[in-house]
């Protein structure tokens, strides 16, 4: 994939060949590209001059890096005990069926993928979830529908 | 709000109206009188290990090196906390005054703030605080640059050591100790990390002296601390209050009439049922009696329509998966303490079975590397003692 | 700051140099704490928390092996406490663990088996958490074979693959309950950048990694009548194999090895060494026309050469220096020589067609078994190494086949291709190659003997990761009088961080050498992938004496000297080293590799 290694060179370029380097661009590339591909990995070894299963034990360790392919908004709902207490499966179900996907799964489309994550630091404001950066809390199932509803018309 | 209930505004009040006032005050004072304050003032580290941040100071201090580091750990991810986050929105420039002065005593040059990535919406107007920062910087001669590290969904890298492991690139595991960050930290050169909170905190040291500060609090708790409180309350938020308070006096001002139990400081702490609401103080270790429990100011509050069992089924879900995985008792430890109350709530395995897993986190406490591990005991224990029906049926 | 730590331990008084670790000075005192994370060769991971203990005054234990003595530190290694926490430990891999011991390959060889014995663990305590997916064996590579569900994660593999070899085909990956052992994006084996070394294996606790095993097909082939079955066997396995049949570290035992695969059935047991003294020849005379090309000719050539007997060095340059394969000389190794010769040159000598016969090679190796599938191999018309098999392999045959193998009277090798001269023993330690080459090489430029006393060239020997020589060549035989004056530099590196070292500077173009000599696994084959675990420095120091003292007992110490090696340029290899058959059957070709 040029367009990868083209992307890989210039964050290179941003952050330095040096390893400190490889959580910054690992990041810059999920937020573009929606996960870090094999392909991205391996450029970045050539980059950083070290090798693919030393980048690969890197990304899978952090849970915000994605090494199979997402969808172009990751919606990731908090499942740590206050947002639990609060109708967490609620908000689940809720996006389950406005997105006719399961927890763990990627809308057919591409658009959307569906996490568990854990919690976001928002508990007197719970339920709470991610898009992409974006928080959203005190979350109701009709508060979801509106979001999603936004979310669906966005490109 | 009763007596022992005192907000104190410390940490979140008003700025001073001059920008660095404070920081511009320790510029002239010597760096052993600035280290001197910190300790008579008793501040301990607010992220809930509890040292003595004027000690972590002087010992980054004391080791020669051309190369030091000031880390501000910003990755709070303790469930029920989300004070770090009020303080970089609210009062920004007091921690980075704090990073500042402590860059002036230690000598260091270069200093980062490891940002959660669930925070990294605060990522631009922190940009703007530094950039005005490094020009007070510059104004007053302080030779040191300020930097944002986000993290990338990862609890464990709170610990200090394997913050500075996911800053240089490795993956976020915590490192063997000795030697500590002080002595060889961030690319093996001295290093102080300290919470957010504690930042602010030392810089109001340097602000009111350490007479001042230590009449807030108790014995071995000086100060105020800010508590995010959570759960079944009808005042969830942040409070900034003094060390001290009794559990029950909190409980009477925060509770919703029917709270069973207060998770005290989040999943890595302890769980008070109300039977001990009177005799529990929050604080490190004071001398008062009863129970003290130290915090990094998470409160979650139950009340009698929840399941502990399904409290601590959902912390050793969220341990199981943010250990790192490299020690043994923390990697499969978790694993078995939450497979073993299901099999006891299953009946697959006997009741007597909690008490192996208890043993089982008193192993854990002992034996795994890093405070992640030790402290999952805590509210394990703390659940299953006083709770044990509740596990069973 | 005090440079002597004085502490004690259960008591016992000790004084230690500042930095070492609790673990060391207990064994300084004969106080023995367990480990399983930890060894000798490897960084320090503290990451089983086996050896934990107690010292006065900490709220928790701590990690032996992780932790500084300090001063007036009172350590205790075997208070109820430790024992009831380490008992838990062990209780807990085992509940992580695979425990089919019965089947396990490193069954009654396994550190965590030995653990959970000593301390009579309780298979109940814990539900098993072994996940299913872990049960599916990598089987893809020739070499090696990875089973997850016999993995501690102790992480010695992964030291092992980044700090003795500068490999890293495997990574610790994920965290919590899903953190495993993984290659990149959890490839099979056979598609990363393995190099097939085998230090994975010899560094691992447990049967999570292990060798691919051939033996069942030998025993096959054994038991087929129609099939001759002819074995070589590499220096070190003589040197090693006794530890897997009841003798300690060092103990030559040659004659009786070759007894045993008599015994166990093998047609011929030939000797590797052979066709080491026949790589000699052609590597010195390759090594010689290189430098004659690039001084007399004044031609491009590849120098410095590097040797290529050991196929983990050999993928590595293929994976990390496609672009340097031209400094690799093209004698085959001695292995592969053997292949093609056995199915050529013996084959015709014996009577016996290439077909049926069945070459087998009892190597130190794991990446020896990649190597004889390499499809280049085939030079004999036939697959010229049907297989190749490790020093623990043919120890298991040998315990299989029921030999009392410490009671054999001693055999000789067969002829022909069983003679071989000290020079090809020494090929099992570092500098063995050099140093048998340059006895060789040195000789025939000026028709002397290299000048070190009793041909014994100590500069090349011993652990040290690269070592150098220079030696200055004069008074040369008229034909070699271009290297008048000339001081030939030779370097030696064992251990594949090392080698990086060495190619680093061939590709800054600041290698001052003219021949180097590289063996992939640290002290060379005696420290392979396939010799008996375990393998440490102590161990290996044991084998190379015994690599020494054969070669200073052998009568021909000379490649060039080897009669049976005369005598198949005499019969066979009629137009000389480097020549048309030479060419054919014991030179090859190399194939660039991805380094990502």
């Amino acid at each position: 994939m040029p367009h990868t290694k083209e992307l890989v060179e210039k964050l290179v370029d941003t952050y330095g060949r040096s390893r400190e380097s490889m959580l910054p661009i690992l990041q810059d590339i999920q937020r573009t590209e929606h996960y870090v591909s094999d392909d991205a990995m391996v450029e970045i070894a050539k980059q950083l001059d070290i090798s693919t299963a030393d980048v690969y034990g890197k990304a899978t360790f952090y849970s915000f890096i994605d090494t199979v392919p997402r969808g172009k908004y990751v919606i990731r709902v908090c499942k740590t005990i206050v947002c639990e207490m609060h109708n967490k499966s609620g908000i689940i179900e809720t996006l389950e069926n406005l997105l006719k996907i399961k927890i763990g799964e990627t809308t057919l489309n591409r658009k959307f993928s569906l996490l568990y994550t854990n919690c976001l630091g928002w508990c007197h404001m719970g339920p709470a979830m991610l898009i992409n950066d974006e928080v959203f809390t005190d979350l109701t199932p009709e508060r979801v529908r509106e979001i999603i509803a936004i979310y669906k018309n966005k490109n | 709000m009763s007596d022992r209930l005192k907000r104190v505004d410390v940490i979140l009040g008003n700025y001073h109206p001059e920008k660095y006032k404070i920081l511009a005050g320790a510029m002239e004072r010597p760096n052993k009188d600035i280290i001197q304050d910190l300790i008579d003032s008793g501040l301990k580290g607010r992220g809930g290990a509890g040292f003595l941040t004027g000690l972590k100071w002087k010992f980054a201090a004391q080791v020669p090196s051309e190369e030091k580091y000031v880390i501000c750990n910003a990755d709070e991810g303790e469930p029920g906390t989300f004070k770090d986050r009020e303080i970089l929105t609210k009062v920004p420039r007091k921690v980075l005054s704090g990073m500042g002065i402590c860059a002036k005593v230690i000598g260091a040059k270069k200093g980062y703030i490891y940002l959660r990535g669930e925070y990294k919406f605060l990522v631009a107007q922190l940009n703007d605080q530094i950039d005005e920062f490094h020009t007070y910087c510059d104004k007053l001669g302080l030779d040191f640059r300020v930097e944002i590290f986000l993290g990338s969904g990862a609890y464990v890298c709170g610990e200090e050591t394997a913050l500075l492991n996911s800053i240089e690139g490795k993956r976020g595991e915590p490192r063997n100790k000795p030697p500590f960050p002080t002595n060889e930290g961030l690319f093996g050169k001295p290093t102080v990390v300290n919470n957010v909170e504690t930042l602010v905190s030392a810089m109001m040291v340097c602000k009111i002296g350490p007479d001042q500060f230590k009449k807030l609090g108790i014995q071995d708790s000086h100060g105020s601390k800010l508590f995010s409180v959570s759960g079944d309350t009808p005042r969830a938020g942040i409070y900034d209050l003094e060390f001290g308070l009794s559990l029950e006096e909190f409980v009477k001002e925060f509770g919703d009439g029917d709270t069973k139990a207060v998770q005290v400081g989040g999943a890595s702490g302890f769980c008070v049922p109300r039977k001990k609401f009177s005799q529990t103080t929050i604080g490190y270790k004071a001398g008062l009696d009863g129970d003290n429990l130290p915090t990094g100011g998470s409160m979650m509050l139950f009340n009698s329509s929840r399941s502990m069992y399904h409290v601590l089924e959902n912390y050793l879900e969220f341990f199981e998966e943010e250990s790192c995985g490299q020690c043994t008792p923390c990697r499969i430890g978790c694993q078995q303490l939450k497979k073993g109350i299901d099999a006891v709530k299953r009946g697959i395995r006997p009741p007597e079975y909690l008490d192996q897993l208890l043993k089982l986190t008193e192993t854990m406490k002992i034996t795994a590397k890093c405070g992640l591990g030790q402290s999952v005991a805590n509210s394990f224990s703390s659940i299953v003692e006083n709770f044990r029906e509740e596990m069973i049926y | 700051m005090e440079n002597i730590i004085s502490l004690t331990i259960n008591g016992i008084d000790v004084s230690v140099d500042r930095g070492t670790s609790i673990l060391e000075a207990a064994k300084k005192i004969n106080i023995r704490i367990p480990t399983l994370c930890y060894h000798e060769d490897l960084c320090v991971a503290g990451n089983c928390r086996v050896c934990v203990v107690e010292a006065e005054g900490y709220r928790t234990l701590i990690a032996s092996c992780a932790t500084p003595c300090e001063q007036g530190m009172k350590i205790k290694t075997n208070t109820p406490k430790v024992r009831n926490a380490r008992r838990d430990l062990i209780a807990l891999l085992v509940s992580e663990h695979n425990t089919q011991c019965t089947t396990c390959y490193r069954s009654t060889n396994c550190e965590l088996q030995a653990l959970a014995s000593e301390y009579n663990i309780d298979n109940d305590i814990y539900m098993s958490i072994l996940k299913p997916e872990h049960l599916r064996i990598d089987k893809s590579s020739w070499s090696i074979e990875k089973d997850d569900s016999k993995c501690v994660r102790c992480q010695r593999c992964v030291r092992t693959c980044s700090e003795l070899q500068h490999v890293n085909a495997i990574t610790v990956a994920h965290k919590g309950k899903d953190m495993k052992i993984s290659t990149f994006m959890d490839l099979p084996m056979n598609e990363v950048v393995c190099v097939n070394c085998g230090q994975c294996v010899i560094h691992c606790p447990t049967g999570a990694l292990t060798e691919r095993r051939y033996y069942d097909d030998i025993w096959n082939a054994i038991g087929d009548e129609k099939k001759k079955v002819i074995i070589n066997t590499a220096p070190s396995v003589r040197v090693a194999i006794g530890e897997m049949l009841g003798y300690g570290p060092g103990a030559s035992v040659t004659g009786k090895m070759v007894s045993a695969l008599k015994q166990i059935g093998f047609n011929m047991v030939l000797d590797t060494n052979y066709t080491a003294d026949l790589t000699i020849i052609e590597e010195g005379n390759e090594l010689l026309m290189r430098l004659k090309k690039a001084l007399v000719n004044k031609e491009e050539v590849a120098l410095p050469m590097i040797t290529s007997c050991s196929p983990g060095w050999v993928k590595f340059i293929e994976h990390m220096y496609p672009d340097k394969l031209a400094h690799l000389s093209t004698c085959k190794s001695p292995q592969q020589m053997f292949g093609a010769l056995s199915k050529t040159y013996l084959a015709e000598k014996m009577g016996i067609e290439p077909e049926n016969i069945v070459s087998v090679a009892a190597m130190p190796c794991a990446a020896k078994k990649f190597e004889a599938n390499r499809p280049e191999m085939k030079s004999s018309g036939y697959q010229d190494i049907d297989a190749g098999l490790t020093t623990r392999e043919i120890g298991h045959m040998i315990k299989q086949a029921g030999v009392d193998f410490k009671e054999l009277i001693d055999s000789d090798f067969d002829s022909l291709m069983g003679d071989s001269t000290g020079a090809a023993v020494i090929f099992g330690a570092t500098g063995g190659v050099m140093e048998a080459a340059l006895r060789t090489a040195y000789e025939i430029i000026t028709g002397r003997d290299v000048p070190f006393e009793k041909l014994n060239i100590t500069p090349v020997r011993g652990l040290e990761g690269i070592k150098e020589a220079g030696i200055l060549i004069d008074n040369c035989l008229p034909e070699w009088n271009f290297l008048e004056g000339v001081e030939l530099k030779v370097a030696v590196a064992h251990g594949l961080k090392n080698a990086r070292i060495i190619m680093e500077q061939i590709e800054a173009g600041t290698s001052p050498y003219h021949f180097i000599e590289v063996m992939a696994c640290p002290g060379g084959c005696i420290g392979g992938g396939g010799q008996p675990i375990p393998t440490n420095d102590d161990v290996r120091k044991k084998r190379i004496k015994a690599i020494y003292d054969e070669d200073a007992g052998k009568p021909i110490r000379k490649s060039h000297e080897n009669p049976e090696i005369k005598k198949i340029y005499e019969e066979f290899l009629v137009d000389g080293p480097l020549g048309h058959m030479s060419h054919k059957l014991l030179h090859t070709h190399y194939t660039k590799r991805n380094r990502y």
